[in-house]
């Protein structure tokens, strides 16, 4: 059967005026996956939210079942059977997987009493686990999971408020390729079992591959919509951003091969993280490093920029061995690291966009034996580097870095290495989570500082990103370098062997 | 995340009403807590206009001295999102230190002319010493500075008592302080006492520190985010040590107004205003989050705390509901720190 599960019709929606929904409408049948893409601020989340219940729409309608519906909340909406699994994941790590399932609807001893029974809370728990395939005992602690585990322990959530619709907000951003294959597989599954799925997704590739139907948001406006067999990543993208991009990637020139080496790394080791990774990084040279989550990638980035330890091997730029734990001694060496937590670890969310960009370099930029600091000369040198990539904002003094959206925030990060003039520029997952506008702009800025010299360790999740961007790939599984790829031997059949195998 | 809303969020979507946004107007101001104090005292003084007479001003003026050196300090550590609670056993260790090295009673430089200079800088020493222990244990060892410090609270406040024991017959104090040290206490050049000056160079240093220097911007960041501040190339250790080591010197210095005043070494000195120091800070905008807070803030926070406890005092209140009543606008001034927190986060 392929009955009508959801229909939305002239969803409207504004905030202080600004409108963000203008007469947004799809639908959707029961047991299909719904693709729903668009660039960040296209819509996506807004409509997602209102059909969570988190917001409410100024006009429009939303009928589940052939029933209007407007929830009121996030359990309004659970309750008519609408579960949503946000891009950071709600789980309390503290918390057992069972307690973690049942948190709002435990099974009580009797009754009214706020006694908890265990034993059907186990039962049912196993019996969720079972239905998603997770072989793990319910009493384990949800932080000892790995992230995609998490995500499938959501899934059983949703899966025991009997829930007809998921909605699943860029699930895979904190997956390794294998989880990602999993959650795919239990997505069949829920589609065989007649629940409905709306899947967003930056990811377009995961889109194609996985939806039956997909609508493309631009501006608050549906700008394309149906069967997955329309569609290509040249269509999805033309769509997304209103505008033909000839390629995803900008053009190089390929310059000359240089001869000297700017990055050189023997035998590096650290039990448990790492073991014996050689490498050598050219001025000018982008090398990717492909590999699952856990190979080792973001460890060695971590290790190389001096904020883990190594226990053996040498760490070499130019002449000069760098020493383990010292990342002032890397920056001063031209290093500079663009961690794969932004928000985490690479911005100060409640300061200004020009307090981020300075800080690594105010030591340099500061005058006299008390380190006495320049403001206005920080606050030009900012606005330089912050106009160079292209911050959509002028009034960088003044505006916290939380309030950008995640492309923006991303060329923050950016700007403050490149404030640093960095020779040899360590990237972590730069693109995660951000649309493929900015995606070109940060590739377009990586050509330009590979242009000018610099070296590039280009880490990524995404192959067809490595592949379009890198002059070489290393690939890394358990720890251990599994090999290097030149440009013409780039495959991803390839590249996903060598970092799967084992 | 949507679900840990602050209890003045605007309904979702609608312009905010208008009480609303004068309530987060005011909430946001930096003078919020210059209007409370104004408007309090106005209001205080229809009851006991003695509250603006010279002598009680004088008073209030010279305590607020030393609370204020002391609440500059904690600030430092509470720009580092860390809690200092030793401050008070700094103070009572080095005056009894310091009074044991300069008393006339049989004080260890009993009589020198530079006694009291050694003394200053022992009880300097101490401050940073037990300063330096705090930052070291939390940022080094990665232990709570709430435990850290209410042990070294404990331990030197027990310690300052057993260092008076043994250092007089009576057991409770060491008097006899030389003159030239008294001084500090109600000395002064041209009408200005020296405890002012010091003060106001104390309040311009921590200012300059904070705002024109590298390291008040990387302690800003530390209070941010520390792991961003790392991979900055902060020295995120030293910047905590530092910042702990700070709070124990400004801990001294207050010690050493304090002594200075009381013309004795006792172990129970400034056992009563650790809340005043905490409160101060916290009521003058520094945030228990990290990373935010002004030497003007503290100053009013001090300003305020000094008003609210005189005039209640003044207005004849047991010392018991003076305590009672600071307690409540102490934890006020947290709450509003805490709903303040929330809606930047929100934005």
């Amino acid at each position: 059967m392929s009955d009508l599960l959801l229909k939305v019709s002239g969803l409207n929606k504004s905030f202080f005026g600004v409108r963000v929904l203008r007469d947004v409408g799809f639908e959707l049948t029961r047991g299909s996956v719904l693709g729903l893409v668009g660039e960040n601020g296209s819509g996506k989340s807004t409509t997602m939210n209102i059909l969570g219940g988190v917001l409410t729409s100024d006009s429009g309608r939303v009928e589940l079942a052939g029933e209007e519906v407007a929830p009121a909340n996030s359990r309004d909406a659970l309750a008519l059977g609408i579960a949503f699994i946000h891009q950071e994941l709600s789980l309390f790590p503290n918390l057992s997987v069972e307690e973690n399932i049942f948190l709002d609807h435990f099974p009580r001893r009797t009754g009214r009493l706020p006694f908890i029974n265990r034993r059907i809370l186990r039962e049912q728990a196993k019996k969720a686990l079972e239905l998603i395939d997770l072989h793990v005992s319910p009493a384990t602690q949800v932080m000892r999971l790995p992230q995609g585990e998490r995500q499938l322990v959501e899934i059983a959530k949703a899966l025991t408020r009997q829930a007809r619709l998921i909605i699943f907000d860029e699930p895979t951003t904190s997956l390794t390729a294998r989880e990602t294959e999993r959650l795919f597989e239990i997505i069949d599954r829920l589609r065989g079992q007649e629940i409905s799925i709306i899947y967003i997704s930056h990811i377009l590739g995961d889109v194609l591959r996985l939806c039956d139907n997909i609508v493309v948001l631009r501006d608050g406006r549906v700008v394309g919509t149906g069967p997955r067999p329309d569609f290509t990543i040249e269509r999805l993208v033309t769509l997304m951003v209103g505008r033909a991009i000839d390629q995803l990637f900008p053009e190089r020139d390929p310059g000359s091969p240089p001869r000297s080496t700017a990055l050189s790394v023997r035998n590096v080791s650290q039990p448990g993280i790492v073991k014996n990774v050689s490498f050598d990084l050219k001025p000018g040279e982008v090398l990717g490093v492909s590999g699952l989550m856990g190979s080792g990638r973001s460890e060695l980035a971590r290790i190389l920029f001096g904020l883990d330890p190594y226990s053996e091997g040498e760490i070499r730029v130019g002449e000069a061995r760098l020493p383990p734990l010292a990342p002032r001694q890397a920056m001063d060496k031209g290093l500079a690291f663009l961690t794969e937590d932004r928000r985490g670890e690479g911005l100060m969310m409640e300061a200004s966009i020009t307090d981020n960009i300075v800080l690594p370099s105010i030591v340099e930029r500061s005058s006299g034996f008390l380190y006495w600091l320049k403001p206005t000369a920080l606050g030009e040198a900012a606005r330089g580097v912050a106009e160079r990539v292209r911050v959509n904002t002028k009034a960088i003094e003044r505006t916290a870095v939380r309030t950008l959206s995640g492309g923006n925030q991303q060329k923050v990060v950016i700007a403050k290495w490149l404030l640093r003039a960095p020779t040899i520029f360590i990237l972590d997952e730069p693109t995660r989570g951000i649309d493929v506008g900015a995606k070109y702009e940060v590739y377009k800025i990586i050509n330009q500082m590979v242009a000018a010299g610099a070296a590039i360790l280009f880490i990524s999740s995404e192959i067809e990103e490595l592949i379009g961007m890198a002059d070489r790939i290393m690939v890394m599984g358990r720890g251990e370098v599994r090999g290097f790829f030149e440009r013409a031997q780039f495959d991803r059949e390839a590249l996903m062997k060598a970092a799967l195998w084992d | 995340m949507a679900e840990t809303g602050g209890v003045l969020s605007s309904a979702p979507g609608g312009a905010p009403s208008r009480p609303m946004r004068a309530l987060r107007l005011l909430l946001f101001s930096d003078y919020l807590v210059l209007v409370l104090t104004l408007v309090y005292v106005a209001a205080l003084w229809l009851f006991v206009p003695e509250i603006l007479s010279p002598t009680n001003l004088q008073d209030v003026f010279l305590q607020i001295l030393p609370l204020f050196i002391a609440a500059l300090g904690l600030m430092m550590v509470l720009m580092v999102a860390q809690i200092d609670l030793s401050a008070t056993s700094i103070m009572a260790m080095g005056c009894v230190v310091g009074a044991s090295i300069m008393t006339g009673e049989g004080g260890y430089l009993a009589g020198q002319p530079w006694a009291p200079a050694v003394a200053i800088l022992a009880i300097v020493a101490i401050g940073i010493l037990i300063g330096v222990i705090n930052g070291v244990c939390t940022i080094v060892f990665d232990m709570p500075s709430f435990l850290v410090t209410l042990t070294t609270m404990m331990f030197f406040s027990g310690a300052a008592i057993w260092y008076t024991a043994a250092h007089t017959s009576s057991g409770s104090s060491i008097g006899s302080l030389p003159p030239a040290f008294l001084d500090i206490g109600y000395g002064g050049v041209a009408g200005i006492p020296y405890a002012a000056i010091i003060t106001v160079v104390l309040a311009i240093v921590v200012h300059l520190l904070l705002t024109r220097t590298v390291f008040g911007r990387w302690v800003r960041a530390v209070g941010l985010n520390p792991k961003a501040a790392a991979i900055s190339g902060v020295p995120v250790r030293a910047v905590v040590i530092g910042c702990f080591a700070l709070s124990g010197l400004f801990a001294a210095f207050a010690a050493i107004i304090y002594t200075a005043r009381l013309e004795a070494g006792t172990p129970i000195l400034g056992q009563r205003i650790l809340l005043d120091v905490i409160g101060a800070a916290v009521i003058g905008g520094v945030s228990l989050f990290g990373g935010k807070g002004t030497v003007i803030g503290v100053l009013l926070g001090v300003l305020f705390l000094s008003a609210v406890d005189n005039g209640l005092q003044l207005l004849g209140l047991s010392l018991s509901s003076v305590y009672a009543i600071k307690g409540g606008v102490i934890l006020l001034a947290a709450v509003t720190d805490a709903i303040r927190h929330t809606l930047m986060a929100r934005g």
